[in-house]
Order: C-alpha cells, then structure tokens, then sequence
C-alpha cells in the first residue's frame, strides 16, 4: 500500500514536467483505426515536430489536443489525453474553454472576411470582452509578436483577405495569439506559402517558443530539423521513433525512421 | 458518301430548329407584354392606382388591391422569414445524418411540389375555420408563409454550404460555441445568398392568387382593409377578378394591373439577381 | 452558457418541424372533411360517374369528368413544353455558343416567373381570338389556349432541368462520340439523351406535375363545364378551377357543396404526390451512375 502511494506521488511530479501527454490513445473513424496505441509526452516550451508520410495520423493526432476531431461523424477515442495534468476528455471540461488555451493554426491561411482588427480581435470578442482600449492593445501586441504591426498599423481597418497569404498566415497567427493561449497546434503552417514568408514564420516559431508550448505537423523534414526540438516519426497511426530532433535526423535508432529520413520512402 | 451527308443535313435541321424553339420563347415573351401593354399602357395613371375598385370600368382601380397586397407581403415577411431562415440553419447546421433528418428533407422537398391551390384548402381548414381567423388579411398571409417556406430554406441552406467550411473551422478552434460561430462567421457570409431568396420567394407570393382566393380574398373589396381582421383583396386578384367581366373596360383595367404587377415582379427579381451576383463575387 | 445554446437549438429546431406541420395539416385537413364528404357520396360512384354536377340540383359526383379536364389540359402542355423544352435544352447544351446560352438561359427563366394570372389573361384575351382565326369554331372556353399556355409556361422547367441533366453527362461520353466522327445530332440523340435519361424523365413528371396543379389559367381560359372529353375546342373544368368557382361563391361551411372541394383536392394531391415521390426515387436510383 505505501509502496503504491510512493509510486504514485512519484509519477505524478514526474507527470508535471509535461505540457501535454497521451496515454495509450487508440483512435477510429468507424472501422477504419488511424491511431493505434500511441503514448506521449511533450514538454513546456519545447517545438515538437510530427513528421510522416501523408495519411499516417499526424493531424488526426495532433487535433486530439484541441478536440477539433469532435465534429468527425464516425471518431471515437480510446486512451487519455491530458493537458497540464488534466484530462480534457472528461465530460465536465468545457471544450471552448480549452480551446482558448490551446490554439490552433491551419494549413491553409483562413483568415475571417472582416477587417484585419476584427480578425485578431474575434477570439477576446467572443468571450464577451468589449474594453476598446483593451481591445487595441491586445490587438497590437499581437500583431507586434507575429511582425506584421509594422506592416498594417495604419490598415487595421481593411479586410484581411487583401493581405498576401504569408501576411494572411501571420495574422492567423496573430488571431491564436491574442487569447493568450499556452500551447499553439500548427498544421503544416507553411506549407501553402512561398519560402520568403516561410522563413518568416520559422523564425516567428524561434521566438514563439520560449512563451508557448509548439507542436507542428510538416511534410518538410528540412523544417523540422530546423525549428524543432523533437520530433516524432508517425507511420500508418503508429509512432515509430520519438526523440531529440538531433538524435532522430543524425543517429535514429530504426531502420524505418533512417529511410524515411534519408527519403527512401514516402 | 450519302450517308454523311444525310447526317450533316439532319445536323443542320436541328440546329436551325433548335434555335427557332429558343427564339420562339423568347418572342412569346415579347407578344406578351406587347400586347398587353397595347391594350392597357394608357389606362394607367395616378388615379387609376388611387381609386378603389368599381362596378363601373372606366372608374375602377388598384387600390385597395395594392394596399391589400403591401399588408400582405409585410405579414408574410415577418412570418416566412424567421422560420424559413431558423428551419434552414439548423438543418444545415445542427442536425446530423438520421432518419429524422433524412424525413425532414424529404418532406421539404414534398411541400415545395405540392400546387398553391392546396395550401389554399389548407389556409380555409385551419386558419379561417379552425382559428377563426376568417377571410382575413393574417389567414391570407400564414397561407402564403407556408406556401414560401420551402423556397426559403433551400435558398438558406444552399447560402450556408457555401460557406467554406476552414472559416468556421477557425471560428471553433479559436474557442466559440457553435451559435457564436453561426452568427457571426456563417450567417454574415451566407447573408447575400439569403436575401436572394427571400426576394424571390417574395416575388413569387406576391403573384399568388388560387390559394387566397380559396381563403376567402374577396374579389370585391370596395374599401380599404384597416386591421389584420378585415378582408382584403390583392392585385393578382384585382386582375382575374376583371379578366372575368365581359366588358371591354374591364380588360382594358386588368391589363393595366397586370402591367404594373409584372413591374413590381421584374423589379423585385432585377434586385435578387443584383444581390446574388454581389454575394457570389464575394465569395470568390 | 450551455443553456443558451442548448435553447437557440431548440428554437430552430421547431422551426425545421413547422414544416412537419404543414404536412400533418394539408393531410388532416384533406382527410377530415373527405371522409365526412365519403359519408354522403360513395366512394364508386365518385370514382366512375362521368358527371361532376355537385352545385346543380340534380347532383352527380363523378370526379372523373374533373380529372379528364384536368388530365386534357395537362396533356396539351406537355405536347408543348416537351419538344420544345427539349429541343431548346439540347440545342443550348451542344449547339449554342456561349454568350448565346448565357443571355438567352435568363430570359427563358423569366417565363417562369410571370404570375399565372397574366398567363391566364393572355390565353383569353389574346391567344383564344388568335386561334379563332385559324379555326372559327373554337370556343371562348377551351382546353387548347389554356394548354398552350400552360405549356409555354412550363417550357422553362423542363429547358431548365434537361439542360442540367445534358451538363452532368461525363465530357468523355460526348468526346468520344465526336471523336468517332458523329455529328451533334447523332451525338445529342444517340449519346447525350441516353446518358441524361434519368434527369429528362425526372423533370418531364415534374413539368407534369406542375401543370396539374396549375389553378388561374384554367381557371380564367379553360371554362367552368366539368365535361368528361377528349375535345381540345370546348369548355372543360379541371380540378383546380372547380375549387376556385366553390370558393368563389358562398358555399356555406359544412354543406354537401364545400366538401366537395376537399374530396376534388385530395384527389389532386394524391396525383402530384405520386408524381413527385417517382420522380425523387428516379432521381435518388439513377443518379448514383455518374457519381
């Protein structure tokens, strides 16, 4: 009985040093299993990159921790999902609440049809706070933190989608930032964009990290030997190999991992 | 060497036929309104809109028509829209793939085949007689709501699909709930698409004549209906309650009526097509 | 608040389920007072009397002599709108060129769009006279003008709807015929049509369907003597108008005479309910074929 309550005591401290976890998640769309058996921990303020041929489950994956799979027809999860120590599944946990602090960025820009101040400002609107002066501010900052206040200070006014789609992704962003959110989700964030504002947004994810927690799906492994500090390697729904970026994209421990590295397959 | 030749000429023969069957229609079109307008063009005039209805021809007008067919349209309004507009969003929106909501389509797609004329019988069983509503302006009106419902909430379905679906994607991961994300990301992008149909659901009620005329629109309603309870008649009625006399004066008047109701629907679908065209440059 | 969300759907729910209502309503108000109209009339005689005479005072109750004018007139819109809706459907489709089709789709649509009441004046003030002239002994009430009304108003729903049917045919089909060598018409006839069979027939039983359930052409050009003919050139009363004359006049509530109004619209609405549920289940078995 002691023995057990030691143990558990010491799981637990060992457990606060993880942002985000995964226990044992299996995960369905009807029959067809696209997650299978995958346990995880990711620390606070690290960039975790999920690399992987196409299909294998990495945005499936990745959308369990916002709970962006809820509005599938046929999911169904096993296995738990815990953020800062709690399990997000539970049925008392509020999903909208959740939502504002976990945010997510989208493959594709997808910025509102309204103004470029509305667009940054919806997340702090709907939660019904109206404060104009408040309001600017967090909008500022926002768009200070995604480098594009420089550029639009003086258009707040006009529609985001005139923007350029790197200037669009900046602002989207800039959206997720302004609930003040402490993990970002990104889904191929750059992956429709141009290299230029590609390299803006990897160097935005530099600085990003040392106040949010990241974790960024890629289909560019070059990127995720450049931006991240993990990565995990998915394989049709499993996890193949989870280390250092370093250790993986240098010396990884399987087979697969070093020819999907080195671009035998996939 | 006969043969292709045979084709090319049967080729030909159909084409020329093809585009006479086109222009045919679109003549008709023509005919039409020429000779309406011949006949009734200069009857019109202020006090033809101004005076009421008369057994004398040359002393009739649209007035109480016109009145009676603005009051029409405005309660209609006020009963079609929220209804048609809420049925469209939550099946677009809200219910999930079942056997109630595959009923619920199915039955739309019913309601909006059935003829005017039974919503007519429908308005006289359950509004005038049920309700005791009477011949009345509001059982003129529920009637047509009904009879519209089904245009609108296709209009606002369709409205909504086109919404693409990254935008409210955005708007749930930014932590709405799903009425924050309908109305302020759906509702604002598909509201183009809506008010195209609204108008023309409008348009079309306001050529309906069968279904008030078995609620009971009097044909002869020499004065101006004042409450929700009075009775009423509207133009469309005006026009075959005239087209039913044997005097040329009175043909002469429906043709003046029915100009000035083909204008009033022209006008209303110049508008609906200005908006959809407006609506679908946005969306791309 | 998960209340106020819950309550939003609740609202809009009940609006979706007005249109349940409505269903439930036209039924029970069809079968309430027909049943109480089969309690006087049997429902043979109804059924096989020629005779629709319920407002003179030797009464017969043969649905049959309205369904005739009915059907009469119908069938004389069609004999309209089908060939030259599907000749304009194809020649739109294949033959046109693009800026020909653009401008002339809309104007087409307009002929849908004009209340019935004009076309109902038209066909009697204007169309009748016109025929008088070819053929003098055509009467004032006939089912021929208010027909070739009612089929060039309907012109526009098969156009409309062949035409979509003819664009959804795979480009392959048409391709390969022409790269055989085939001329348009051999290609519209021999491949298009075929492949867009399903979509043809659907939005011919619609046009059908639309036309039984057309009330102020007839109502206004067609006449009001419910005889049981085949003759184009005399008066007829089909379903719809008779409604229109009952309510018209002071039939009081309860009597013989207003019942019969709802026995003659169930009937109606048994007819274009069957024509709407075959052609929906012909749309949902055929269009699975390109999909």
């Amino acid at each position: 009985m002691g023995k057990e309550k030691n143990e558990n005591v010491i799981e637990s401290s060992l457990k606060r040093k993880y942002k985000l976890q995964a226990k044992d998640v299996n995960v369905f769309y009807g029959d067809f299993q696209a997650i299978k058996e995958i346990s995880m921990d990711i620390k606070a303020n690290s960039v975790t990159a999920f690399i992987g041929p196409s299909g294998c489950g990495k945005s499936t994956f990745l959308r369990l921790f916002n709970r962006m799979n809820d509005y599938v027809d046929d999911f169904r999860m096993e296995g738990k999902i815990f953020i800062d120590n709690q399990n997000i599944n539970k049925k008392k946990v509020n999903v909208e609440l959740l939502r504002k602090q976990v945010g997510m960025v989208f493959q594709k820009p997808n910025p509102f049809p309204k103004s470029i101040f509305e667009n940054v400002a919806y997340g702090l609107k709907i939660q019904g706070l109206k404060d104009k002066t408040f309001l600017q501010e967090r909008v500022e900052s926002s768009l200070k933190q995604v480098a594009l206040w420089d550029e639009v200070k003086d258009n707040l006014n006009k529609s985001a989608l005139a923007l350029s789609g790197g200037q669009q992704q900046r602002l989207c962003i800039a959206r997720t930032l302004a609930v003040e959110p402490s993990i970002i989700l990104m889904d191929e964030p750059t992956s429709a964009l141009d290299p230029l504002s590609t390299a803006k947004i990897e160097e935005l994810i530099h600085e990003l990290k040392y106040k949010y927690t990241i974790v960024i799906v890629t289909h560019n492994m070059q990127q995720a030997g450049r931006i991240s500090d993990y990565t995990a390697f998915f394989y049709l729904g499993e996890i193949i190999e989870f280390d250092k970026t370093n250790k993986i994209f240098t010396n990884p421990e399987k087979k697969q991992t070093e020819n999907y590295i080195t671009g035998r397959f996939g | 060497m006969n043969n292709i030749r045979k084709n090319k000429i049967k080729d030909q023969a159909f084409k020329a036929l093809g585009m006479l069957f086109t222009l045919f229609g679109v003549s008709i079109l023509v005919v039409l309104i020429y000779n309406i307008l011949h006949i009734g063009f200069t009857r019109i005039s202020w006090d033809f809109i101004t005076s009421l209805p008369s057994r004398k021809p040359e002393e009739a007008g649209i007035y109480t028509a016109i009145i009676g067919t603005l009051d029409l349209m405005l309660l209609t309004v006020i009963f079609a829209i929220p209804i048609g507009v809420g049925a469209g969003i939550y099946l677009e929106e809200y219910s999930k793939k079942s056997k109630l909501s595959s009923l619920l389509e199915i039955n739309i797609s019913n309601l909006a085949g059935v003829p005017s004329i039974i919503y007519g019988l429908l308005g006289l069983g359950i509004f005038v007689r049920y309700f005791n509503f009477g011949g009345s302006i509001l059982a003129g009106s529920l009637t047509l709501s009904l009879l519209i419902l089904p245009i609108i909430i296709v209009a606002t379905r369709e409205a909504i699909k086109a919404v693409p679906p990254s935008l409210k994607e955005a708007s749930f991961a930014l932590g709405a709930s799903k009425w924050q994300t309908i109305s302020n990301v759906v509702l604002p992008s598909s509201f183009g698409g809506i008010i195209t149909g609204i108008i023309l659901s409008l348009s079309r009620a306001i050529g309906e004549t069968a279904p008030l005329i078995v609620v009971g629109a009097m044909a002869y309603v020499p004065f101006v209906p004042h409450s929700l309870f009075d009775a009423f008649s509207v133009l469309p009625m005006q026009i075959f309650n005239w087209t039913t006399r044997p005097q040329q004066g009175f043909a002469v008047a429906a043709s003046a009526a029915i100009l000035i109701l083909l204008l009033i629907t022209f006008i209303m679908n110049g508008i609906a097509v200005y908006f959809r065209n407006r609506w679908q440059k946005k969306l791309k | 608040m998960k209340i106020k969300e819950k309550l939003i759907e609740l609202i809009l729910k009940l609006c979706a389920f007005i249109t349940i209502l409505t269903t439930i309503g036209i039924i029970t108000v069809l079968l309430f007072e027909s049943i109480s109209f089969f309690r006087s009339v049997s429902i043979f005689e109804f059924l096989t009397d020629t005779e629709w005479t319920p407002l003179f005072s030797e009464k017969h109750f043969g649905i049959l002599a309205l369904v005739s004018g009915t059907f009469l007139t119908a069938a004389i819109a069609i004999a309209v709108a089908l060939p030259l809706g599907l000749t304009i459907a194809i020649y739109l489709n294949m033959y046109a060129p693009k800026n020909f089709r653009k401008t002339l789709k809309p104007i087409l649509e307009i002929l849908a769009a004009i209340p019935t009441v004009v076309y109902g004046f038209f066909a009697l003030s204007i169309v009748t006279p016109f025929l008088q002239n070819i053929y003098p002994d055509l009467e004032t009430f006939n089912s021929l003008s208010a027909g070739i009304v009612m089929g060039i108003m309907i012109i526009p729903f098969i156009s409309s709807l062949s035409e979509d049917a003819l664009f959804a045919v795979p480009k392959s089909l048409k391709l390969a015929a022409f790269g055989m060598g085939s001329t348009r018409f051999q290609t519209a006839f021999k491949v298009m049509v075929p492949a867009a069979s399903s979509g043809i027939i659907v939005s011919v039983i619609l046009a059908i369907s639309r036309a039984i359930g057309e009330t102020m052409i007839v109502a206004i050009a067609a006449g009001q003597q419910a005889q049981f003919t085949l003759d184009p050139t005399i008066p007829v009363q089909t379903i719809t108008s008779y409604i229109v004359q009952v309510s018209s006049g002071d039939a009081p509530q309860g009597s013989l005479e207003y019942k019969t109004i709802f026995a003659a619209g169930l009937t109606l609405f048994l007819f274009t309910f069957s024509l709407n549920t075959i052609s929906f289940w012909i749309k949902k078995k055929y269009q699975e074929k390109y999909e």
